[in-house]
């Protein structure tokens, strides 16, 4: 019997190889909802020239560092200001921030709520693992309330944000909650946000078995992709004001909001034109 | 841009219009006294030429911004006062490591924080160079009217195109708000820096054989999947966190600006043929120390000025030579001694430096800097 290894992936072709192995752990689910976000580009056919990804600090703010497309890796908390800046001056570019729970919700929550208020066209991918594991797994906006992490050894004493509640609240124009494990669903809201205009948001909820899941009694990667499997709920447009949830008990994921309004950059476009047509 | 010819412009609208002539087309900014006006003339003019005005969250917002902006191509800058040129250090930083051009203006006022809004200060020199952590080398102007904050904005973006860093204008309050004539030149008579792109993907690989000390930016949106990050990285952009990386690249970022001091830095001398004692100053605070020259000069005292146009990299060289010429020094800025001690650094003990210092709220008046020399000289 031969054994064949396997060096190649479906979308090697949109990954910087030469950067592999990722720094990923194994049983993340980083990787998952990336593979799923590189086959949505694949399957629009979009080119890749003009795809930007642009992440800040933490595990899956590694992500712009392996996508094989013009990419930035940021300070902290601060992919979507840089993201808003190139979005203005380049529309012609399909700009995707592409981070972490506490890299976009408590170092830069102030960016996200006027960016989406501004409604600036630039699609944000947060991927939630509960926990800062880059550094090694203490507490966040997103840890699940009576959990524990590095900072909170007696299980976390504050309550956690609700994401698509947040992001909703603050005029985001697209809204959905997946998780690592809702990998084709996932990469259809992909596909679905990436052809909206506006500020559009995906939370993908995922393991992070070495810093919060080894603690939390959701061991390995596995056990945690039983947990989604058994607690999770689909409820599209469900009102995101119901889509909190306590760890233990249901989470609902899915499309809970998909409107339209115009955005910043379409209004300073418009404004562009009045003025040089010499209108006021 | 505006007419050719001659306008009546404050310092604040000089800067923007400077900014608009210089190509800028692209303002991201939060209100901040004594800098507000620059935002707000901008957000009227930058829609008109094409360009845009965004209104951020914060400064920490503004700069990251402008940095994005930058990076697609277009010329971009930010206005700020003390307490927003704290909050943007941290990226200051990543602009230092990315290699962005930008530029920030920073109108000083009275600090530390919140301190004297309305009112002048010259505090943020050393911020300039020093606030950001690790070891870095940015450029900083200094105009000292109107018609200058015109001119070096167009210089500002110059240097920061030419030497792919940011560049940081140090004005103040007081000639923020100080009205004077100001010549606009015919828009062809100005002369801009181009930014040096790569050509084709390729040179990515030449730059990792030898890296330019300036290398050229890759364009955005052209297929060369460019990455680009503030971590330690290799002339492709890529991560590499290693005591040699570090050496190669950071000490190319300092050496960029260091071994091309000579090219950046620019003295405006006033009376120092014969002078026996100079005085240094910088900023609104020129005005006063060139009427007291005059007027230490009408007593028969040989007083020159040598005022800072650029104030990083500091003239180091300027001040060593200067000091095998002259008796004393005296330094006047608006706070408890900063270009003092780049000042004192550089003449090596050869003379003495002497400091007038004020902690903000005014700038010195011309007869309190003619008595201080007088009694230097009784």
């Amino acid at each position: 019997m031969t054994v064949k290894f396997v060096t190649s992936h479906p979308m090697d072709k949109y990954l910087r190889t030469e950067r592999l192995p990722h720094i990923w752990c194994p049983g993340c689910g980083v990787g998952s909802v990336f593979d799923a976000f590189l086959h949505a580009v694949d399957s629009l056919g979009i080119d890749p020239n003009k795809l930007y990804i642009v992440s800040g600090i933490g595990c899956t703010g590694r992500a712009a560092g392996y996508a094989k497309f013009d990419s930035f890796h940021t300070t902290h908390g601060r992919p979507i200001p840089f993201a808003v800046g190139l979005k203005q001056v380049r529309p012609d570019l399909h700009v995707v921030v592409m981070s972490g729970d506490g890299d976009l919700f408590s170092i830069g929550g102030n960016h996200f709520v006027h960016a989406a208020r501004r409604n600036n066209d630039i699609l944000v991918v947060a991927m939630n693992n509960f926990t800062y594991g880059m550094t090694g797994g203490q507490v966040a906006p997103t840890t699940p309330t009576g959990t524990r992490a590095t900072t909170s050894p007696y299980g976390n004493l504050e309550h956690h944000l609700n994401l698509p509640y947040f992001a909703a609240a603050c005029g985001a124009t697209y809204v959905a909650r997946w998780s690592s494990l809702h990998v084709r669903r996932l990469k259809d809201s992909f596909e679905e946000a990436l052809q909206r205009k506006g500020f559009r948001f995906i939370e993908a909820i995922g393991p992070c078995p070495t810093a919060w899941g080894r603690i939390n009694a959701v061991r390995e990667g596995i056990d945690m992709m039983r947990y989604l499997r058994d607690n999770t709920e689909i409820r599209d447009f469900e009102d995101p004001k119901n889509v909190g949830f306590r760890w233990g008990e249901k989470i609902i994921v899915g499309k809970f909001k998909d409107e339209e309004k115009p955005t910043f950059e379409e209004s300073m476009a418009e404004l562009r034109e009045k003025l040089r047509r010499g209108l006021k | 841009m505006l007419k050719a010819g001659f306008h009546y412009l404050s310092g604040n609208i000089a800067i923007a219009e400077g900014a608009i002539a210089a190509g800028c087309r692209f303002f991201g900014g939060y209100p901040i006294t004594p800098s507000s006006e620059i935002a707000e003339h901008l957000s009227r003019r930058l829609p008109q030429v094409g360009g845009t005005y965004i209104q951020m969250e914060d400064e920490i917002g503004s700069i990251v911004a402008v940095i994005g902006a930058s990076w697609g191509g277009a010329k971009s800058m930010t206005a700020t006062s003390g307490p927003g040129l704290s909050l943007m250090m941290e990226n200051l930083g990543l602009a230092v490591m990315t290699e962005t051009p930008l530029v920030i203006v920073d109108v000083q006022r009275g600090g530390p924080s919140t301190g004297l809004p309305t009112l002048v200060g010259q505090g943020d020199v050393m911020q300039a160079k020093w606030g950001s952590h690790g070891p870095y080398e940015i450029i900083a102007i200094s105009p000292e009217s109107p018609q200058e904050c015109f001119d070096l904005m167009i210089r500002a973006f110059n240097l920061s195109e030419e030497y792919r860093v940011p560049v940081l204008v140090l004005t103040d309050e007081v000639l923020s708000h100080l009205y004077e004539k100001v010549k606009i030149p015919p828009a062809s008579k100005i002369k801009l820096v181009k930014r040096k792109y790569m050509k084709s993907p390729k040179d990515f690989d030449k730059q990792l054989k030898k890296w330019d000390l300036v290398p050229p930016m890759p364009p955005t949106g052209e297929g060369f999947a460019y990455h680009m990050t503030g971590l330690t990285h290799d002339a492709r952009g890529y991560p590499n966190v290693s005591e040699e990386m570090q050496e190669l690249l950071v000490r190319r970022l300092n050496d960029k600006i260091r071994l091309n001091a000579d090219k950046i830095v620019d003295i405006d001398e006033f009376m120092m043929d014969d002078a026996e004692c100079v005085l240094v100053g910088f900023g609104s605070v020129s005005r006063s120390i060139k009427e007291a020259a005059i007027r230490l000069r009408n007593e028969g005292k040989k007083v020159g000025v040598a005022r800072l146009r650029t104030i990083w990299p500091f003239a180091t060289k300027y001040f060593d030579e200067l000091a095998d010429k002259v008796r004393k020094i005296f330094v006047a800025e608006v706070n408890y001694g900063q270009v003092f001690l780049e000042v004192e650094r550089a003449v090596h003990g050869k003379v003495p430096v002497e400091l007038f210092e004020k902690m903000g709220g005014m700038i010195h008046r011309p007869h309190e800097i003619v008595e201080k020399v007088q009694e230097a000289y009784a």
